[in-house]
């Protein structure tokens, strides 16, 4: 296998979505491949960083705002479209 | 179900039966019968959510239908930070993520009828966010065409140029705000259509197909372009998270 055929797999190898043969063809060329070794580990710790990361929460403050602001918005809604949901 | 495994396929099944017309009715039934199963097992695995039984989400958005605005707002508590990041990180704006969130459930609530409930009402209200995001965010940059399908010819971007190896520990390497810096700008110099596919997929844990249906691609063009995301993610990461030799203050 080649590192580019490696590369072209790297997604569904991380997600888990390879069948057995070609799964083991990756571990393989991870066994002896540093370079795609290392990519792989890195790109892993990519995606677990961000998921992890908890950029952007929403703070308790501003969602109470914005749940009375969709609320009464929806509430407009139903009232000027009474026959609709 | 061995019989039906066993039941002579009968494409032709309108010739009249010579033998015993019972029975063969009644084979041709089961091989109706198999077809059918054969149709929806092959319909579950495209789509794996419509034979489910009713979720609590579906039970919400069915009262919510029928005009009960605390099961909307239920699901308005259930999916307002999550709709807020997506917002958040598509148009890097924090008034224009409000506003998202905003327009998005509203548009939910005045479109629910038209949810057909043969996916998630989660994926239906993303699909729904990512749009208004993405027009927040031309209305922003007019200068720039904002698609999902942009930059889909820079194919050698996501190619690794920098092969090191990284710390264990890389989030320790800074402290949180200073992690929170390096991420955000890193995301945010994802082209438009890589990071949002990037978000729906690894951040907010979307499945492939959940994530293909929200943004309207195919499953190829979602896997391709989170290949590519994650590959360009990890090589602007490469600078700050890479081992440092002993003693090296750089960086």
């Amino acid at each position: 296998m080649k590192c580019s055929e490696f590369l072209n797999e790297l997604t569904n190898y991380l997600d888990g979505a390879l069948d057995a043969r070609t799964k083991s063809e990756l571990d393989d060329h991870l066994a002896w491949c540093h370079n795609c070794y290392v990519v792989c580990d890195t790109t892993r710790k990519t995606i677990e960083i961000y998921r992890n990361s908890e950029l952007y929460e929403l703070p308790e403050d501003l969602r109470a705002r914005l749940h009375t602001a969709i609320m009464t918005k929806c509430s407009g809604h139903k009232k000027s479209n009474p026959a609709g949901s | 179900m061995a019989n039906l495994t066993t039941s002579p396929a009968r494409p032709g099944s309108n010739d009249p039966p010579k033998k015993s017309p019972t029975k063969y009715n009644s084979i041709s039934a089961i091989g109706r019968v198999a077809g059918k199963i054969c149709i929806k097992l092959r319909m579950s695995t495209i789509q794996p959510n419509v034979e489910q039984p009713v979720s609590e989400e579906m039970a919400l958005v069915r009262r919510a239908k029928r005009g009960d605005d605390q099961a909307f707002e239920e699901l308005v508590r259930r999916y307002d930070r999550n709709v807020f990041r997506i917002a958040q990180h598509i148009t890097q704006n924090r008034e224009d993520a409000e506003d998202v969130v905003q327009e998005a459930f509203l548009k939910a609530y005045s479109n629910l009828e038209k949810f057909q409930e043969q996916s998630k009402f989660y994926t239906w209200l993303v699909r729904i966010a990512v749009n208004e995001a993405l027009m927040k965010l031309r209305r922003r940059k007019p200068e720039r065409t904002v698609s999902l399908d942009e930059d889909v010819k820079t194919e050698d971007d996501s190619l690794p140029r920098e092969v090191a190896d990284w710390s264990p520990n890389p989030e320790q390497m800074y402290n949180q705000a200073q992690l929170r810096d390096i991420l955000t700008r890193t995301i945010q110099g994802l082209p438009a259509g890589f990071r949002t596919v990037f978000v729906l997929r690894d951040v907010e844990g979307l499945s492939t197909e959940e994530t293909a249906e929200a943004l309207e691609l195919s499953i190829p063009a979602v896997k391709s372009r989170l290949l590519r995301a994650r590959l360009q993610l990890r090589e602007r990461l490469n600078r700050y998270f890479q081992k440092r030799a002993s003693g090296d203050g750089d960086q």
